[in-house]
């Protein structure tokens, strides 16, 4: 789950990381309220769960409460590469003399929390990584035996960091960023960039913060963070459901039975010429109860004009996948073309209860590829 | 012989009293599996259809044998689960749960490595070696016995797989899963590692996904150190970047853990990776027919 740079910035304050002080506002007269509040020059900052906003105009600057406002009312509704926004956050605005980058990733391939910190912040941390690779400083931490101080040294010495004060207070920021990771089981705890203001005050300028969704269960105070407006609609609809999908863009509903031959029969759907609407993954289940929910998820898609179901029995049987789906295509009415590919345990009774009921938007093909061909054929 | 099950394995469920574990472990006994005891804390002195519950692993290890153990107990508790079953002196864990947040899952790896232990899982479907033992949840009847090693990061795809590799008469050594997380015990190097060491097994399939670079690797890997012949297949070709497909680990990140680069780096060490899963069990009969 990934986080608005506010709500992060809440987590680096959790920890004692130094952030600016600011307000949440989602209208004009918010945004103004909160630089009357916070008084001086303020930041208007488009809260997106994505990056480029600056460039895209979701970041200006106010010299006063008068000119929040009409920033606000500019950058509320922008589209920034596909997301709009609807939450502002205002904060106090810093002077800015220097600008370092840090972070901390979950390293899967290594299996070790990754720290990265570079004296050249404020742009993209992989034009860095690609250009000057000597000015990134790594360190992977051992997770048993968690953070030592000689690891933020190793980060702030190695980087080239030479005013004293600025090493404490960075050395000081990287042990707490260790500990935000840990405590709220991230993925991800990026600043971009750490400043230092003129007056050598060291301070997260950003934050970007993933979370760990499996990890929410000891979190409800973060999962309560969770901004359902921002997801597709279909996909909040699909969580509320306890449906595992994923809004593709095209036109033939997919819909299989465990996450890697879902992602499978996306694929063949692909490779047939077709483009596939979604993935939809029914789990180890096969259920009537299971089929309508998924199918309730995947026809609300007006893009959608056919839906292939690929069903592999293992210890779901067949048989019970087909009577899933004659009692869901029964109890939804539901017109679209249909193209079921069963294998696996009972596969031939399934097939055979399939051609018994023969609904007339019912197809039944022996292979994937077969399958996904008809599919593809009856949305074109 | 076969890998991680065989006729050795003298198996405790923890979680055998909970509805998924008590389902699948009577299964996996009556598949032929030695399953001697249970855990299941302050039940001890009950039992399943005749399998003895206790309260701890020790308990299992010490007076019953137990040699592998196998975890259905819900997510917040399968950390301390697996910790318990390795304190006991257990040396092959599969973690069957579904959740099991990546941090818990970071300290677990570094732990059981440290000590040697093989850990399977956790978001897996378990280890089968066909007419040996079935440890988890994969359909052992649409399996039979072969030499050809099965290792995938996905359940029913395994079972499309190896389904139609047993429809052209060709049987398994052992089939693994090795579970869909971001982090999981046992990568596929190190069950190719054991597959190469096998002598029953003489071709392999490894079925991977978008996400990580534990393909890439297993590719250098392969190269390196594998003597018998390997066919891949990769799920997700089509998966939009950012987005997790199902399985936790299965999300391209960046341009990082496509599909595309998986297969590129399979091929350039030589290694021939199937479009669909029908074509990649042609593929490996075709080799195994010679």
């Amino acid at each position: 789950m990934d986080l608005y740079e506010y709500q992060g910035k809440e987590l680096f304050r959790r920890v004692g990381i130094p952030v600016g002080d600011g307000r949440l506002a989602t209208t004009p007269g918010e945004a103004r309220q909160a630089a009357e509040v916070l008084g001086g020059p303020v930041v208007i900052k488009a809260q997106v769960l994505t990056g480029g906003r600056g460039k895209a105009g979701g970041v200006k600057l106010a010299r006063n409460a008068h000119e929040a406002e009409e920033h606000a009312k500019n950058i509320i509704g922008l589209d920034i590469k596909g997301h709009v926004v609807k939450r502002l956050w205002v904060e106090q605005a810093s002077d800015i003399a220097k600008e370092y980058y840090l972070s901390l990733t979950f390293d899967r391939g290594v299996k070790k929390p990754l720290f990265m910190f570079t004296t050249q912040g404020g742009i993209d941390i992989e034009q860095v990584a690609a250009e000057t690779p000597d000015a990134l400083v790594r360190l992977h931490v051992d997770p048993l035996e968690g953070f030592n101080p000689w690891q933020a040294r190793r980060l702030v010495y190695g980087a080239g960091v030479t005013e004293p004060s600025e090493q404490k207070q960075i050395a000081k920021i990287i042990g707490q960023l260790y500990d935000a990771f840990v405590r709220f089981d991230a993925m991800l705890c990026e600043v971009n960039p750490l400043i230092v203001t003129p007056d050598g005050i060291v301070k997260a300028l950003d934050s970007k913060f993933t979370v760990d969704d499996n990890a929410l269960y000891r979190h409800p105070d973060i999962a309560e963070m969770r901004d359902e407006d921002a997801a597709d609609p279909l996909e909040a609809l699909a969580r509320a459901k306890h449906v595992t999908y994923v809004k593709l863009d095209g036109e033939v509903g997919v819909c299989g039975n465990g996450a890697g031959l879902t992602m499978s029969t996306v694929d063949v759907v692909t490779f047939a010429g077709g483009r596939p609407a979604n993935f939809c993954d029914l789990g180890g289940g096969g259920d009537a109860q299971g089929v309508v929910d998924a199918l309730s998820v995947i026809t609300q898609d007006p893009q959608v004009k056919a839906v292939f179901f690929n069903i592999f029995g293992g210890i779901t049987r067949c048989d019970e996948v087909a009577r899933g789906i004659l009692q869901a295509l029964d109890e939804m009415k539901l017109e679209l073309p249909m193209v079921v590919r069963l294998d696996g345990t009972n596969a031939e009774e399934g097939r055979r209860i399939l051609a018994e009921a023969a609904p007339a938007n019912l197809h039944v093909s022996p292979t994937m590829l077969e399958a996904a061909t008809r599919a593809v054929e009856l949305a074109a | 012989m076969s890998i991680i099950v065989d006729d050795d394995t003298r198996l405790v469920v923890q979680g055998l009293t909970g509805s998924e574990g008590r389902f699948h472990g009577l299964r996996n006994r009556a598949y032929g599996t030695n399953l001697i005891a249970g855990v299941t804390p302050g039940k001890g002195g009950q039992d399943v259809e005749g399998v003895p519950v206790l309260n701890t692993v020790a308990e299992a290890v010490s007076a019953h044998g137990a040699n592998t153990a196998m975890i259905f107990v819900p997510a917040p508790f399968a950390a301390d689960a697996v910790y318990e079953a390795v304190d006991a002196g257990i040396a092959t864990v599969i973690c069957i749960t579904e959740g099991v947040p990546a941090h818990d899952m970071l300290r677990i790896h570094t732990y059981v490595h440290n000590l040697g232990v093989t850990l399977i899982g956790p978001n897996c479907p378990g280890a089968l070696s066909p007419g040996k033992a079935n440890v988890g949840i994969i359909p052992a009847e649409i399996f039979t016995a072969g030499n050809i090693g099965l290792v995938s990061r996905s359940g029913t795809l395994t079972y499309q797989i190896g389904h139609e590799l047993t429809q052209m008469g060709l049987g398994n050594s052992t089939i693994v899963g090795i579970g869909g997380d971001p982090v999981v015990g046992s990568s596929f190097v190190d069950i190719l590692a054991k597959f190469q060491a096998d002598p029953e097994t003489e071709y392999i399939v490894m079925v991977g996904e978008i996400g990580g670079d534990e393909e890439e690797k297993a590719a250098a890997f392969i190269e390196a150190e594998l003597t018998k012949p390997v066919v891949a297949y990769i799920a997700g070709f089509t998966a939009p970047p950012g987005k997790t497909m199902g399985h936790a680990g299965a999300i391209i990140s960046g341009s990082s853990g496509t599909a595309a680069a998986k297969k590129a780096a399979l091929e350039a060490k030589g290694i021939r990776v199937g479009t669909t899963p029908t074509e990649t069990a042609e593929i490996v009969a075709g080799i195994a027919r010679g």
